[in-house]
């Protein structure tokens, strides 16, 4: 993985499915009236599993701008 | 702005897309997005992504066709490979690639597919499979497995499911393949593989219908029926491990068939040159 990246949402794009909230492997995330978040305490390890199953693109990596 | 992968080949003005929430659909085409993306930086491929084209039919898995930003074709009901198969003879230097669905490919347009099959045509074929007519409402479809409900099976469907990468490898395809929604990088690798391999593939992609296939046969949303495939479909490495016991009521997520067999191009373009050769020698 090059460079630092962190996890940007799109809560707009999102349909409220739960896939990445079900299958993160560190249950970072969650449904705030049926929109994703990332959990005020989460052990996020950007492993980009979520971004892979979204089917509404909602979800991502990015790389941090220096 | 969503990720860059999204915006440099999706049309991000038709984004978000109208399948429902939590339908596989969306998966499978970013899994495509990203086989081509890998191609691109293949160095050894260098894939030109102006000679790709995407062809799709009708259904929901054919709207894929008009939110990948390619050269792209949302044609007839069943007639994606029929299309593709037009646009591959005129220019076979192109990278065609037909997204479709179960109903799509195997029940309406079913014999454009066995002879794209058999003739062993240069196209990818790459099936959102999610067991239901879901546009139209919940029909039961090909690939309904037996005993589930439809709109049109309420007593419980009483045909035999196809499984669409067997009938095309029994018809000729010369690579064939399992995927699933839940699968994301083993089923990206089979597109992958796919995309590269001279000759006919299909990848059939096990998709997720929440809203018809998974509530009208109780089988959940769609983090239940993409748990069903994390435990009933088995990659390749941990499938061939297993003992035959084992292997009861799982499917295997990787590749069917692989073989070769001239592509069906190919060998038109050496049929015009013998006829010019004889034309020419005035016989």
């Amino acid at each position: 993985m090059a460079g630092k990246r962190k996890l940007v949402l799109d809560p707009s794009w999102c349909k409220g499915c739960g896939i990445c909230v079900a299958f993160c492997p560190k249950q970072a995330l969650e449904l705030e009236e049926e929109k994703v978040r990332l959990k005020a305490d989460n052990e996020c390890v950007l492993c980009g599993l979520c971004e892979a199953r979204c089917p509404d693109y909602a979800i991502w990596l990015e790389d941090l701008e220096e | 702005m969503p990720s860059e992968l999204i915006h440099k080949f999706m049309r991000i003005d038709h984004l978000p897309h109208i399948w429902c929430a939590g339908c596989g659909n969306g998966i499978i085409m970013r899994d495509v997005a990203v086989a081509l993306q890998e191609l691109i930086d293949d160095p050894e491929v260098n894939l030109n992504r102006g000679k790709v084209v995407v062809v799709s039919g009708i259904g929901c898995s054919s709207r894929a066709a008009g939110y990948m930003d390619f050269d792209s074709i949302h044609t007839t009901h069943g007639r994606a490979i029929a299309f593709a198969t037009g646009i591959k003879i005129a220019h076979p230097e192109l990278e065609v690639i037909v997204l479709t669905g179960d109903g799509d490919c195997s029940a309406i347009g079913g014999n454009h597919l066995i002879h794209a099959a058999r003739r062993n045509i240069g196209l990818t074929v790459v099936t959102f499979n999610n067991d239901i007519y879901g546009m139209t409402g919940g029909q039961y479809s090909p690939t309904t497995p037996t005993g589930d409900l439809g709109t049109t099976a309420p007593y419980g469907n009483i045909d035999r499911p196809f499984d669409i990468a067997q009938l095309a490898a029994g018809a000729g395809a010369t690579f064939t393949a399992r995927g699933s929604a839940y699968h994301v990088r083993e089923t990206t690798e089979l597109i992958r593989q796919g995309i590269m391999h001279k000759g006919f593939s299909l990848i059939d992609v096990y998709s997720v219908c929440p809203t018809y296939y998974g509530r009208k046969n109780h089988k959940g949303g769609a983090v239940e029926m993409l748990q069903w495939q994390k435990e009933n479909m088995i990659p390749a490495a941990r499938y061939y491990a297993m003992s035959e016991e084992e292997k009861q009521g799982k499917l295997l997520i990787g590749t069917l068939t692989h073989t070769n067999f001239p592509e069906y191009t190919a060998q038109y373009a050496k049929l015009i040159e013998r006829a010019q050769a004889k034309a020419k020698k005035g016989e």
